[in-house]
Protein backbone atom coordinates (compact mmCIF):
# COMPACT_ATOMS: atom_id res chain seq x y z
CA UNK A 1 0.00 0.00 0.00
CA UNK A 2 2.51 2.56 0.82
CA UNK A 3 4.22 1.75 -2.32
CA UNK A 4 1.34 1.89 -4.12
CA UNK A 5 0.68 5.41 -3.42
CA UNK A 6 3.81 7.66 -5.18
CA UNK A 7 3.88 5.50 -8.27
CA UNK A 8 0.35 6.14 -8.45
CA UNK A 9 1.39 9.95 -8.41
CA UNK A 10 4.28 8.90 -10.70
CA UNK A 11 2.10 8.12 -13.12
CA UNK A 12 -0.29 10.69 -12.53
CA UNK A 13 2.35 13.30 -12.78
CA UNK A 14 3.92 11.85 -16.42
CA UNK A 15 0.33 11.83 -17.65
CA UNK A 16 0.19 15.52 -16.73
CA UNK A 17 3.36 16.52 -18.42
CA UNK A 18 2.39 14.47 -21.08
CA UNK A 19 -0.70 16.69 -21.65
CA UNK A 20 1.31 19.84 -21.04
CA UNK A 21 3.85 18.64 -23.72
CA UNK A 22 0.61 18.23 -26.07
CA UNK A 23 -0.43 21.84 -25.37
CA UNK A 24 -3.97 20.87 -25.13
CA UNK A 25 -4.46 22.50 -22.04
CA UNK A 26 -2.66 25.29 -22.88
CA UNK A 27 -5.26 27.95 -22.24
CA UNK A 28 -6.37 26.31 -18.78
CA UNK A 29 -3.38 27.15 -17.48
CA UNK A 30 -1.68 24.28 -15.30
CA UNK A 31 -4.78 23.73 -13.51
CA UNK A 32 -5.72 19.85 -12.84
CA UNK A 33 -8.40 19.03 -14.46
CA UNK A 34 -11.40 18.89 -12.07
CA UNK A 35 -10.33 22.31 -11.31
CA UNK A 36 -11.27 25.67 -12.07
CA UNK A 37 -8.36 27.50 -13.49
CA UNK A 38 -7.24 30.92 -12.98
CA UNK A 39 -9.03 33.43 -14.81
CA UNK A 40 -6.55 35.97 -16.65
CA UNK A 41 -7.39 39.52 -15.66
CA UNK A 42 -9.02 41.22 -18.17
CA UNK A 43 -7.04 44.41 -19.66
CA UNK A 44 -8.72 47.46 -20.13
CA UNK A 45 -9.65 49.00 -23.71
CA UNK A 46 -6.71 51.13 -25.62
CA UNK A 47 -8.53 54.32 -26.23
CA UNK A 48 -4.84 55.79 -27.65
CA UNK A 49 -5.89 56.18 -31.40
CA UNK A 50 -2.53 54.87 -32.53
CA UNK A 51 -2.90 52.68 -35.49
CA UNK A 52 -1.31 48.99 -35.30
CA UNK A 53 0.99 47.48 -37.94
CA UNK A 54 -1.49 45.66 -40.22
CA UNK A 55 -0.33 41.90 -40.91
CA UNK A 56 -1.05 41.91 -44.76
CA UNK A 57 -2.59 44.73 -47.29
CA UNK A 58 -6.15 42.87 -46.31
CA UNK A 59 -6.70 42.51 -42.98
CA UNK A 60 -9.19 44.66 -41.56
CA UNK A 61 -7.19 47.16 -39.16
CA UNK A 62 -8.05 46.84 -35.41
CA UNK A 63 -10.04 49.71 -33.95
CA UNK A 64 -8.21 52.41 -32.36
CA UNK A 65 -10.33 53.49 -30.13
CA UNK A 66 -12.84 52.47 -27.52
CA UNK A 67 -16.38 51.31 -28.69
CA UNK A 68 -18.56 51.09 -25.43
CA UNK A 69 -22.35 51.21 -26.43
CA UNK A 70 -21.70 52.57 -29.63
CA UNK A 71 -24.87 50.75 -31.11
CA UNK A 72 -24.29 48.61 -34.38
CA UNK A 73 -27.92 47.35 -35.05
CA UNK A 74 -30.76 47.38 -37.65
CA UNK A 75 -32.15 50.57 -35.99
CA UNK A 76 -28.82 52.64 -36.95
CA UNK A 77 -24.96 52.60 -37.02
CA UNK A 78 -22.65 54.64 -34.37
CA UNK A 79 -19.55 53.95 -36.58
CA UNK A 80 -21.15 54.77 -39.52
CA UNK A 81 -22.10 58.51 -38.00
CA UNK A 82 -17.92 58.65 -38.42
CA UNK A 83 -17.03 56.88 -40.87
CA UNK A 84 -19.40 57.05 -43.62
CA UNK A 85 -18.52 59.37 -46.97
CA UNK A 86 -20.77 61.81 -45.73
CA UNK A 87 -19.10 62.13 -41.94
CA UNK A 88 -15.73 61.89 -43.37
CA UNK A 89 -15.31 65.76 -43.27
CA UNK A 90 -16.85 66.56 -39.99
CA UNK A 91 -15.43 63.41 -37.82
CA UNK A 92 -11.64 63.17 -39.44
CA UNK A 93 -12.20 60.11 -39.47
CA UNK A 94 -11.09 57.90 -42.57
CA UNK A 95 -14.03 57.23 -43.93
CA UNK A 96 -14.51 53.23 -44.89
CA UNK A 97 -12.74 52.31 -48.14
CA UNK A 98 -13.89 51.10 -51.07
CA UNK A 99 -13.94 47.64 -50.54
CA UNK A 100 -17.51 48.75 -47.81
CA UNK A 101 -19.28 49.50 -50.82
CA UNK A 102 -18.65 46.58 -53.17
CA UNK A 103 -21.40 43.72 -52.94
CA UNK A 104 -20.18 39.98 -53.28
CA UNK A 105 -20.27 40.47 -57.51
CA UNK A 106 -17.54 43.12 -57.08
CA UNK A 107 -20.27 45.75 -58.18
CA UNK A 108 -19.98 48.88 -56.31
CA UNK A 109 -23.33 50.16 -54.34
CA UNK A 110 -24.51 53.45 -53.46
CA UNK A 111 -24.19 52.85 -49.45
CA UNK A 112 -22.05 50.96 -47.73
CA UNK A 113 -22.86 47.02 -48.77
CA UNK A 114 -25.15 44.84 -45.83
CA UNK A 115 -22.68 42.27 -45.89
CA UNK A 116 -20.34 45.50 -44.39
CA UNK A 117 -22.71 46.88 -42.26
CA UNK A 118 -21.85 44.74 -38.99
CA UNK A 119 -18.42 46.88 -38.52
CA UNK A 120 -17.42 44.43 -35.24
CA UNK A 121 -17.90 41.40 -37.53
CA UNK A 122 -14.22 41.90 -38.76
CA UNK A 123 -13.18 44.75 -36.99
CA UNK A 124 -11.92 44.60 -33.30
CA UNK A 125 -10.76 47.13 -30.43
CA UNK A 126 -7.17 46.44 -28.96
CA UNK A 127 -6.12 45.22 -25.67
CA UNK A 128 -2.65 45.80 -24.19
CA UNK A 129 -2.24 41.65 -23.56
CA UNK A 130 0.16 39.09 -23.65
CA UNK A 131 -1.02 36.57 -26.30
CA UNK A 132 -2.77 33.88 -25.17
CA UNK A 133 -1.11 30.73 -27.70
CA UNK A 134 2.28 31.31 -29.35
CA UNK A 135 1.90 33.24 -33.20
CA UNK A 136 3.86 31.98 -35.50
CA UNK A 137 2.60 34.14 -38.46
CA UNK A 138 5.10 35.40 -40.85
CA UNK A 139 4.38 38.27 -43.19
CA UNK A 140 5.07 38.21 -46.98
CA UNK A 141 8.08 40.21 -46.82
CA UNK A 142 9.47 38.12 -44.59
CA UNK A 143 8.71 35.05 -46.36
CA UNK A 144 10.03 36.46 -49.76
CA UNK A 145 13.11 37.45 -48.08
CA UNK A 146 13.74 33.86 -47.26
CA UNK A 147 12.99 32.74 -50.72
CA UNK A 148 15.92 35.05 -52.00
CA UNK A 149 13.46 38.04 -53.02
CA UNK A 150 15.54 39.92 -56.22
CA UNK A 151 14.06 43.56 -55.03
CA UNK B 1 -76.73 74.04 10.62
CA UNK B 2 -77.83 76.91 8.96
CA UNK B 3 -76.56 79.65 11.20
CA UNK B 4 -73.34 77.38 11.88
CA UNK B 5 -73.38 78.13 7.71
CA UNK B 6 -74.01 81.71 7.88
CA UNK B 7 -70.91 81.61 10.60
CA UNK B 8 -68.25 80.24 8.64
CA UNK B 9 -69.50 82.25 5.49
CA UNK B 10 -69.08 85.85 7.37
CA UNK B 11 -65.34 84.92 8.60
CA UNK B 12 -64.69 83.96 4.90
CA UNK B 13 -66.39 87.21 3.06
CA UNK B 14 -65.36 89.63 5.83
CA UNK B 15 -62.38 88.07 7.95
CA UNK B 16 -61.13 91.44 8.62
CA UNK B 17 -64.42 91.80 10.87
CA UNK B 18 -63.57 89.12 12.70
CA UNK B 19 -59.48 88.79 13.15
CA UNK B 20 -57.22 91.03 13.32
CA UNK B 21 -54.80 92.45 9.91
CA UNK B 22 -51.69 90.96 11.63
CA UNK B 23 -53.12 87.51 12.40
CA UNK B 24 -54.44 86.93 9.07
CA UNK B 25 -51.72 88.12 7.06
CA UNK B 26 -49.41 85.83 9.46
CA UNK B 27 -51.83 82.64 8.79
CA UNK B 28 -51.51 83.70 5.06
CA UNK B 29 -47.75 83.29 5.34
CA UNK B 30 -48.01 80.39 7.39
CA UNK B 31 -49.93 78.66 4.81
CA UNK B 32 -47.94 79.95 1.92
CA UNK B 33 -45.25 77.53 3.78
CA UNK B 34 -47.18 74.78 4.58
CA UNK B 35 -48.50 74.98 0.63
CA UNK B 36 -45.19 75.84 -1.29
CA UNK B 37 -43.23 73.04 1.01
CA UNK B 38 -46.03 70.19 0.33
CA UNK B 39 -46.00 70.92 -3.14
CA UNK B 40 -42.30 71.41 -3.13
CA UNK B 41 -41.85 68.19 -1.50
CA UNK B 42 -43.96 66.12 -3.71
CA UNK B 43 -42.27 67.32 -6.82
CA UNK B 44 -39.07 66.18 -5.09
CA UNK B 45 -40.43 63.07 -4.90
CA UNK B 46 -41.35 62.86 -8.55
CA UNK B 47 -37.89 63.37 -8.85
CA UNK B 48 -36.81 60.27 -7.38
CA UNK B 49 -35.58 57.58 -9.07
CA UNK B 50 -38.50 55.40 -7.53
CA UNK B 51 -40.79 57.41 -9.15
CA UNK B 52 -39.37 57.28 -12.48
CA UNK B 53 -38.93 53.91 -12.83
CA UNK B 54 -41.74 52.90 -10.71
CA UNK B 55 -43.69 52.05 -13.92
CA UNK B 56 -42.88 48.80 -15.87
CA UNK B 57 -42.77 51.28 -19.25
CA UNK B 58 -39.77 53.22 -18.01
CA UNK B 59 -38.29 50.66 -15.70
CA UNK B 60 -38.30 47.74 -18.54
CA UNK B 61 -37.19 50.02 -21.35
CA UNK B 62 -34.59 52.86 -20.91
CA UNK B 63 -33.82 52.54 -16.82
CA UNK B 64 -32.41 48.42 -17.86
CA UNK B 65 -30.52 50.23 -21.02
CA UNK B 66 -28.98 52.89 -18.43
CA UNK B 67 -27.42 50.15 -16.71
CA UNK B 68 -25.03 49.35 -19.20
CA UNK B 69 -23.34 52.83 -19.69
CA UNK B 70 -21.04 55.29 -18.39
CA UNK B 71 -23.87 57.11 -16.40
CA UNK B 72 -24.44 54.37 -14.24
CA UNK B 73 -21.84 51.89 -14.03
CA UNK B 74 -18.19 53.59 -14.38
CA UNK B 75 -14.66 53.60 -12.94
CA UNK B 76 -15.10 56.23 -10.43
CA UNK B 77 -19.10 55.50 -9.18
CA UNK B 78 -20.66 58.87 -9.68
CA UNK B 79 -23.75 58.41 -11.63
CA UNK B 80 -26.72 60.52 -13.45
CA UNK B 81 -30.43 60.16 -11.86
CA UNK B 82 -32.82 60.01 -14.49
CA UNK B 83 -33.91 63.27 -13.09
CA UNK B 84 -30.09 65.22 -13.43
CA UNK B 85 -30.89 64.67 -17.40
CA UNK B 86 -34.46 64.82 -17.28
CA UNK B 87 -35.57 67.56 -15.04
CA UNK B 88 -34.11 71.16 -15.69
CA UNK B 89 -33.12 73.03 -12.25
CA UNK B 90 -34.70 76.36 -12.73
CA UNK B 91 -38.41 76.36 -11.30
CA UNK B 92 -40.36 77.57 -14.17
CA UNK B 93 -38.53 75.25 -16.77
CA UNK B 94 -39.74 72.76 -14.44
CA UNK B 95 -43.05 72.89 -13.95
CA UNK B 96 -42.97 73.38 -17.15
CA UNK B 97 -41.36 70.06 -18.16
CA UNK B 98 -43.42 68.36 -15.05
CA UNK B 99 -46.89 69.42 -17.14
CA UNK B 100 -45.16 67.84 -20.48
CA UNK B 101 -44.22 64.99 -18.77
CA UNK B 102 -48.03 64.67 -17.49
CA UNK B 103 -48.56 63.64 -21.19
CA UNK B 104 -46.35 60.47 -20.45
CA UNK B 105 -47.59 59.72 -17.29
CA UNK B 106 -51.50 59.60 -19.06
CA UNK B 107 -49.50 57.11 -21.35
CA UNK B 108 -48.72 55.16 -19.04
CA UNK B 109 -52.35 54.90 -17.51
CA UNK B 110 -53.93 54.11 -20.41
CA UNK B 111 -51.24 52.04 -22.46
CA UNK B 112 -49.97 53.76 -24.96
CA UNK B 113 -46.23 52.42 -24.41
CA UNK B 114 -46.91 49.51 -22.49
CA UNK B 115 -45.18 46.79 -24.46
CA UNK B 116 -41.54 46.62 -25.47
CA UNK B 117 -43.45 47.13 -29.20
CA UNK B 118 -45.28 49.75 -28.61
CA UNK B 119 -42.57 51.32 -26.55
CA UNK B 120 -40.17 51.10 -29.60
CA UNK B 121 -42.49 52.71 -32.06
CA UNK B 122 -43.12 55.48 -29.42
CA UNK B 123 -39.45 56.35 -28.96
CA UNK B 124 -38.18 58.47 -31.92
CA UNK B 125 -40.62 60.35 -31.19
CA UNK B 126 -39.66 60.65 -27.17
CA UNK B 127 -36.39 61.11 -28.18
CA UNK B 128 -37.13 63.98 -30.27
CA UNK B 129 -38.52 65.66 -27.58
CA UNK B 130 -35.58 65.30 -25.34
CA UNK B 131 -33.52 66.16 -28.55
CA UNK B 132 -35.22 69.38 -29.50
CA UNK B 133 -35.44 70.17 -25.48
CA UNK B 134 -31.88 69.79 -24.71
CA UNK B 135 -30.72 71.60 -28.12
CA UNK B 136 -32.83 74.95 -27.14
CA UNK B 137 -31.06 75.23 -23.60
CA UNK B 138 -27.69 74.12 -25.07
CA UNK B 139 -27.37 70.77 -23.24
CA UNK B 140 -27.77 72.69 -19.83
CA UNK B 141 -28.74 69.31 -17.82
CA UNK B 142 -25.39 68.15 -19.50
CA UNK B 143 -23.67 71.29 -18.37
CA UNK B 144 -24.99 70.82 -14.69
CA UNK B 145 -22.07 68.40 -14.07
CA UNK B 146 -19.42 68.58 -17.29
CA UNK B 147 -18.33 72.25 -17.46
CA UNK B 148 -16.63 73.09 -20.57
CA UNK B 149 -14.65 75.37 -18.45
CA UNK B 150 -12.86 72.78 -16.92
CA UNK B 151 -12.58 69.56 -19.65
CA UNK B 152 -8.36 69.66 -20.16
CA UNK B 153 -8.21 68.75 -24.04
CA UNK B 154 -4.87 67.37 -23.13
CA UNK B 155 -6.44 64.41 -20.85
CA UNK B 156 -9.24 63.97 -23.51
CA UNK B 157 -8.69 61.04 -25.83
CA UNK B 158 -7.35 62.73 -29.13
CA UNK B 159 -11.32 62.35 -30.95
CA UNK B 160 -12.58 63.93 -28.31
CA UNK B 161 -9.95 67.14 -27.74
CA UNK B 162 -10.40 67.24 -31.74
CA UNK B 163 -14.23 67.67 -31.82
CA UNK B 164 -14.70 69.49 -28.36
CA UNK B 165 -11.39 72.09 -29.16
CA UNK B 166 -13.25 72.88 -32.33
CA UNK B 167 -17.18 72.52 -32.87
CA UNK B 168 -18.14 72.50 -29.51
CA UNK B 169 -15.86 75.32 -28.19
CA UNK B 170 -16.82 77.78 -31.19
CA UNK B 171 -20.43 76.76 -30.06
CA UNK B 172 -20.96 75.62 -33.70
CA UNK B 173 -22.52 72.56 -31.67
CA UNK B 174 -23.92 71.36 -28.40
CA UNK B 175 -23.28 67.96 -26.85
CA UNK B 176 -26.77 66.22 -27.60
CA UNK B 177 -25.82 67.17 -31.27
CA UNK B 178 -22.88 64.82 -31.29
CA UNK B 179 -23.43 62.28 -28.05
CA UNK B 180 -26.93 61.14 -28.88
CA UNK B 181 -27.71 57.61 -27.29
CA UNK B 182 -25.13 58.39 -24.16
CA UNK B 183 -27.92 56.86 -21.84
CA UNK B 184 -30.79 54.46 -23.72
CA UNK B 185 -30.67 53.03 -27.13
CA UNK B 186 -31.71 54.89 -30.29
CA UNK B 187 -34.58 54.66 -32.16
CA UNK B 188 -34.36 54.53 -36.22
CA UNK B 189 -32.05 57.39 -36.93
CA UNK B 190 -32.77 57.87 -40.72
CA UNK B 191 -33.28 61.60 -40.81
CA UNK B 192 -31.53 62.82 -38.11
CA UNK B 193 -28.77 65.22 -39.24
CA UNK B 194 -25.69 63.62 -38.76
CA UNK B 195 -26.55 60.59 -38.96
CA UNK B 196 -26.64 57.96 -42.08
C1 LIG C 1 -16.77 59.83 -33.00
C2 LIG C 1 -16.32 59.38 -34.29
C3 LIG C 1 -16.03 57.88 -34.46
C4 LIG C 1 -16.89 56.84 -34.24
C5 LIG C 1 -18.32 56.88 -33.71
C6 LIG C 1 -16.17 55.65 -34.62
N1 LIG C 1 -14.91 55.97 -35.05
FE1 LIG C 1 -13.51 54.70 -35.76
N2 LIG C 1 -12.18 56.21 -35.94
C7 LIG C 1 -12.46 57.54 -35.70
C8 LIG C 1 -11.26 58.32 -35.95
C9 LIG C 1 -11.15 59.83 -35.80
C10 LIG C 1 -10.26 57.41 -36.36
C11 LIG C 1 -8.80 57.73 -36.75
C12 LIG C 1 -7.84 57.28 -35.72
C13 LIG C 1 -8.18 57.82 -34.38
O1 LIG C 1 -8.12 59.04 -34.20
O2 LIG C 1 -8.59 57.00 -33.53
C14 LIG C 1 -10.87 56.09 -36.34
C15 LIG C 1 -10.21 54.93 -36.67
C16 LIG C 1 -10.85 53.71 -36.87
C17 LIG C 1 -10.22 52.52 -37.44
C18 LIG C 1 -8.77 52.37 -37.89
C19 LIG C 1 -8.61 52.73 -39.35
C20 LIG C 1 -7.22 52.51 -39.85
O3 LIG C 1 -6.96 52.95 -40.97
O4 LIG C 1 -6.41 51.93 -39.13
C21 LIG C 1 -11.17 51.53 -37.46
C22 LIG C 1 -10.99 50.10 -37.97
C23 LIG C 1 -12.37 52.09 -36.89
N3 LIG C 1 -12.14 53.41 -36.54
C24 LIG C 1 -13.55 51.40 -36.73
C25 LIG C 1 -14.66 51.90 -36.08
C26 LIG C 1 -15.81 51.09 -35.73
C27 LIG C 1 -15.96 49.62 -36.05
C28 LIG C 1 -16.69 51.91 -35.11
C29 LIG C 1 -18.05 51.56 -34.51
C30 LIG C 1 -18.06 50.47 -33.54
C31 LIG C 1 -16.10 53.24 -35.06
N4 LIG C 1 -14.86 53.17 -35.65
C32 LIG C 1 -16.71 54.37 -34.55
C33 LIG C 1 -13.66 58.07 -35.32
C34 LIG C 1 -14.79 57.34 -34.98
C1 LIG D 1 -16.43 41.58 -43.82
C2 LIG D 1 -15.44 42.24 -43.00
C3 LIG D 1 -15.57 43.75 -42.75
C4 LIG D 1 -16.66 44.42 -42.26
C5 LIG D 1 -18.02 43.87 -41.85
C6 LIG D 1 -16.24 45.80 -42.13
N1 LIG D 1 -14.94 45.94 -42.55
FE1 LIG D 1 -13.82 47.63 -42.49
N2 LIG D 1 -12.28 46.67 -43.38
C7 LIG D 1 -12.27 45.33 -43.68
C8 LIG D 1 -11.01 45.02 -44.36
C9 LIG D 1 -10.63 43.64 -44.87
C10 LIG D 1 -10.27 46.22 -44.43
C11 LIG D 1 -8.89 46.44 -45.02
C12 LIG D 1 -8.87 46.28 -46.52
C13 LIG D 1 -9.83 47.16 -47.17
O1 LIG D 1 -9.68 48.38 -47.10
O2 LIG D 1 -10.80 46.62 -47.70
C14 LIG D 1 -11.10 47.25 -43.80
C15 LIG D 1 -10.74 48.58 -43.68
C16 LIG D 1 -11.45 49.49 -42.93
C17 LIG D 1 -11.01 50.84 -42.63
C18 LIG D 1 -9.70 51.48 -43.08
C19 LIG D 1 -9.95 52.10 -44.42
C20 LIG D 1 -8.70 52.63 -45.03
O3 LIG D 1 -8.84 53.29 -46.07
O4 LIG D 1 -7.61 52.39 -44.50
C21 LIG D 1 -11.98 51.45 -41.89
C22 LIG D 1 -11.97 52.85 -41.34
C23 LIG D 1 -13.04 50.48 -41.74
N3 LIG D 1 -12.70 49.31 -42.37
C24 LIG D 1 -14.20 50.72 -41.04
C25 LIG D 1 -15.30 49.87 -41.06
C26 LIG D 1 -16.60 50.23 -40.54
C27 LIG D 1 -16.96 51.55 -39.89
C28 LIG D 1 -17.41 49.15 -40.74
C29 LIG D 1 -18.90 49.02 -40.43
C30 LIG D 1 -19.77 49.92 -41.16
C31 LIG D 1 -16.60 48.10 -41.35
N4 LIG D 1 -15.33 48.59 -41.54
C32 LIG D 1 -17.05 46.82 -41.68
C33 LIG D 1 -13.24 44.41 -43.41
C34 LIG D 1 -14.50 44.71 -42.94
C1 LIG E 1 -25.08 63.75 -12.64
C2 LIG E 1 -24.01 64.30 -13.42
C3 LIG E 1 -23.99 64.04 -14.93
C4 LIG E 1 -24.89 64.48 -15.88
C5 LIG E 1 -26.19 65.25 -15.66
C6 LIG E 1 -24.34 64.08 -17.15
N1 LIG E 1 -23.16 63.40 -16.97
FE1 LIG E 1 -21.97 62.65 -18.43
N2 LIG E 1 -20.75 61.82 -17.04
C7 LIG E 1 -20.84 62.03 -15.67
C8 LIG E 1 -19.74 61.36 -15.02
C9 LIG E 1 -19.47 61.38 -13.53
C10 LIG E 1 -18.97 60.75 -16.04
C11 LIG E 1 -17.68 59.95 -15.91
C12 LIG E 1 -17.83 58.60 -15.35
C13 LIG E 1 -16.50 57.90 -15.26
O1 LIG E 1 -15.90 57.68 -16.31
O2 LIG E 1 -16.09 57.58 -14.17
C14 LIG E 1 -19.63 61.05 -17.30
C15 LIG E 1 -19.18 60.64 -18.54
C16 LIG E 1 -19.66 61.11 -19.74
C17 LIG E 1 -19.09 60.80 -21.04
C18 LIG E 1 -17.88 59.93 -21.30
C19 LIG E 1 -18.27 58.62 -21.83
C20 LIG E 1 -17.15 57.63 -21.84
O3 LIG E 1 -17.35 56.58 -22.47
O4 LIG E 1 -16.10 57.88 -21.24
C21 LIG E 1 -19.84 61.47 -21.97
C22 LIG E 1 -19.62 61.47 -23.47
C23 LIG E 1 -20.88 62.17 -21.25
N3 LIG E 1 -20.75 61.93 -19.92
C24 LIG E 1 -21.84 62.97 -21.86
C25 LIG E 1 -22.94 63.50 -21.19
C26 LIG E 1 -24.05 64.16 -21.86
C27 LIG E 1 -24.16 64.36 -23.36
C28 LIG E 1 -24.93 64.54 -20.89
C29 LIG E 1 -26.29 65.26 -21.06
C30 LIG E 1 -27.32 64.53 -21.80
C31 LIG E 1 -24.37 64.13 -19.60
N4 LIG E 1 -23.16 63.51 -19.84
C32 LIG E 1 -24.95 64.37 -18.36
C33 LIG E 1 -21.82 62.77 -15.03
C34 LIG E 1 -22.91 63.36 -15.63
C1 LIG F 1 -18.66 68.24 -32.25
C2 LIG F 1 -19.04 67.04 -31.56
C3 LIG F 1 -19.01 67.04 -30.03
C4 LIG F 1 -19.61 67.95 -29.19
C5 LIG F 1 -20.42 69.19 -29.54
C6 LIG F 1 -19.38 67.45 -27.85
N1 LIG F 1 -18.63 66.29 -27.90
FE1 LIG F 1 -18.01 65.19 -26.31
N2 LIG F 1 -17.02 63.91 -27.54
C7 LIG F 1 -17.04 63.97 -28.93
C8 LIG F 1 -16.26 62.86 -29.47
C9 LIG F 1 -16.05 62.55 -30.95
C10 LIG F 1 -15.77 62.13 -28.36
C11 LIG F 1 -14.90 60.88 -28.37
C12 LIG F 1 -15.69 59.70 -28.81
C13 LIG F 1 -16.65 59.17 -27.83
O1 LIG F 1 -16.43 59.23 -26.61
O2 LIG F 1 -17.68 58.62 -28.30
C14 LIG F 1 -16.26 62.82 -27.16
C15 LIG F 1 -15.98 62.43 -25.87
C16 LIG F 1 -16.50 63.03 -24.73
C17 LIG F 1 -16.19 62.65 -23.38
C18 LIG F 1 -15.20 61.56 -22.98
C19 LIG F 1 -13.81 62.16 -22.96
C20 LIG F 1 -12.72 61.25 -23.41
O3 LIG F 1 -11.56 61.56 -23.12
O4 LIG F 1 -13.00 60.26 -24.09
C21 LIG F 1 -16.92 63.45 -22.55
C22 LIG F 1 -16.93 63.44 -21.04
C23 LIG F 1 -17.69 64.35 -23.39
N3 LIG F 1 -17.40 64.05 -24.71
C24 LIG F 1 -18.58 65.29 -22.93
C25 LIG F 1 -19.14 66.28 -23.72
C26 LIG F 1 -19.96 67.36 -23.19
C27 LIG F 1 -20.33 67.54 -21.73
C28 LIG F 1 -20.30 68.16 -24.23
C29 LIG F 1 -21.09 69.48 -24.18
C30 LIG F 1 -20.57 70.50 -23.27
C31 LIG F 1 -19.71 67.56 -25.44
N4 LIG F 1 -19.01 66.42 -25.07
C32 LIG F 1 -19.86 68.06 -26.72
C33 LIG F 1 -17.68 64.92 -29.70
C34 LIG F 1 -18.39 66.00 -29.22
C1 LIG G 1 -26.89 61.02 -18.91
C2 LIG G 1 -28.19 61.60 -19.10
C3 LIG G 1 -29.45 60.75 -19.00
C4 LIG G 1 -29.86 59.98 -17.93
C5 LIG G 1 -29.14 59.70 -16.62
C6 LIG G 1 -31.17 59.47 -18.27
N1 LIG G 1 -31.51 59.90 -19.53
FE1 LIG G 1 -33.28 59.51 -20.51
N2 LIG G 1 -32.57 60.48 -22.17
C7 LIG G 1 -31.38 61.17 -22.26
C8 LIG G 1 -31.23 61.69 -23.61
C9 LIG G 1 -30.04 62.49 -24.11
C10 LIG G 1 -32.39 61.30 -24.32
C11 LIG G 1 -32.73 61.60 -25.79
C12 LIG G 1 -32.64 60.35 -26.62
C13 LIG G 1 -31.24 59.81 -26.75
O1 LIG G 1 -30.34 60.55 -27.20
O2 LIG G 1 -31.03 58.63 -26.41
C14 LIG G 1 -33.22 60.55 -23.38
C15 LIG G 1 -34.45 59.99 -23.71
C16 LIG G 1 -35.31 59.40 -22.80
C17 LIG G 1 -36.65 58.92 -23.10
C18 LIG G 1 -37.30 58.96 -24.46
C19 LIG G 1 -37.19 57.63 -25.15
C20 LIG G 1 -35.81 57.32 -25.68
O3 LIG G 1 -35.29 56.23 -25.40
O4 LIG G 1 -35.23 58.16 -26.37
C21 LIG G 1 -37.17 58.42 -21.94
C22 LIG G 1 -38.55 57.80 -21.74
C23 LIG G 1 -36.15 58.57 -20.90
N3 LIG G 1 -35.03 59.17 -21.46
C24 LIG G 1 -36.30 58.17 -19.58
C25 LIG G 1 -35.26 58.11 -18.66
C26 LIG G 1 -35.35 57.46 -17.36
C27 LIG G 1 -36.60 56.80 -16.78
C28 LIG G 1 -34.12 57.57 -16.78
C29 LIG G 1 -33.65 57.00 -15.42
C30 LIG G 1 -33.72 55.56 -15.31
C31 LIG G 1 -33.26 58.31 -17.69
N4 LIG G 1 -33.99 58.60 -18.83
C32 LIG G 1 -31.94 58.66 -17.45
C33 LIG G 1 -30.45 61.34 -21.25
C34 LIG G 1 -30.49 60.69 -20.01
Amino acid sequence: MTIKIPALACLLLAGFSVIAADNIATLRGDAALHEQGKATALTPVENKDLRRKRNSPMEPPTIPHKIDNYQVDLRTNKCLTCHSRKRAADSQAPMVSVTHYMDRYGNFLAAVSPRRYFCQQCHVVQHDSKPLVQNTFKDIDELLQKQGDPR
Amino acid sequence: MKKKIQFYWNIIRKPSVHYSLGFLSFGGFLMGIIFWGGFNTAMEFTNTEAFCTGCHEMHDNVYVELQDTVHFNNRSGVRAMCSDCHVPHNWTDKIARKMQASKEVWGTIFGTINTREKFEAKRRELAEHEWARLKANDSLECRNCHNFDYMDFTKQSPRAAQQHSTALASGEKTCIDCHKGIAHQLPDMSGVEGWD
